[in-house]
């Protein structure tokens, strides 16, 4: 059953991580990173870590998401993202 | 009797958040894929609950607690993005 | 009690089942936030009771983790629709009228 459950978050987590590797949009891209963060912290926790589990969520799903997207807003030389893509 | 109720229950949290998951992956816009992120924060957030009901260990209800804040921050962060920039 | 709990938890995965599954059918963005947080913010406190039904020494931290639930969960879609409406995402073909850019003002002399 456990097993079970953390090859299913697992499938799903490399299925973010793809998209997010072949995303065109760089936003979109930052928030399916913030999804595979979100399922790594699941497993994190089914693997009987809570500790890692707890940082993996402050780190990987609020602080990087932020980080990236204050460089996002800060870069110079792009244009304005299309929102509807 | 009761721990199978539960099972059920996570079997069902699981194909939603399979469901929500392929939204985030076909999502036509950015929005789209922000709110599938926040379901999917929700309804893992469910799923810690349960794993800790099914382990019997307390902490991970903390977890889910610091999961539950954190991920508002990351939220926040995504709209105030996509408004005007951060 | 435990059986009662039990209950509680298959209401609210059926709720969040029923929010994945709008998050897939719907054909609008705003249709589908409008699915993905409401009934997801019903079916997580529904679940929360009946963990706390099933392991009484839980209530606390269920209590809280509801509450911050109740506060947060509306704020954060609140911010996700402005910030679309904002961003220039369009509304769907079937909606009726624009009521944020005061589009409607010939339905509510007839209404």
């Amino acid at each position: 059953m456990n097993i079970a459950i953390v090859i299913i978050l697992g499938v799903l987590m490399l299925a973010a991580a793809v998209t997010a590797l072949y995303l065109k949009s760089l936003s979109a891209a930052v928030i399916a990173a913030g999804a595979v963060s979100l399922l790594a912290s699941v497993i994190y926790l089914l693997l009987a870590a809570p500790d890692v589990a707890m940082t993996e969520a402050a780190i990987g799903s609020a602080l990087t998401t932020v980080v990236f997207l204050y460089a996002l807003s800060r870069m110079r030389g792009t244009k304005k993202e299309d929102p509807r893509d | 009797m009761a721990d199978q109720l539960f099972n059920i229950a996570a079997v069902i949290m699981l194909i939603s958040l399979v469901l929500a998951i392929v939204r985030l992956l076909i999502g036509p816009s950015v929005g789209d894929r922000a709110v599938a992120l926040d379901a999917m924060t929700i309804i893992s957030l469910s799923l810690i609950g349960w794993i800790a009901l099914s382990t019997g260990r307390g902490i991970y209800m903390d977890v889910a607690l610091v999961y539950g804040l954190i991920s508002f921050v990351g939220i926040v962060a995504i709209a105030r993005y996509l408004e005007r920039g951060l | 009690m435990e059986i009662l709990g039990g209950i509680f938890a298959i209401a609210g995965s059926v709720f969040l089942f029923l929010a994945a599954l709008g998050l897939i059918r719907m054909p609008d963005m705003y249709d589908r936030m409008q699915a993905g947080t409401k009934a997801t913010t019903l079916g997580t406190m529904l679940f929360l009771i009946g963990l706390a039904m099933a392991e009484p020494q839980w209530v606390g931290k269920s209590a809280l983790l509801i509450l911050f639930v109740i506060f947060s969960n509306p704020l954060s879609s609140h911010a996700l629709a402005r910030a679309a409406y904002h961003a220039g995402i369009s509304l769907g073909e079937r909606a009726a009228c624009d009521e944020l850019a005061g589009a409607c003002e010939d339905e509510e002399e007839t209404a």
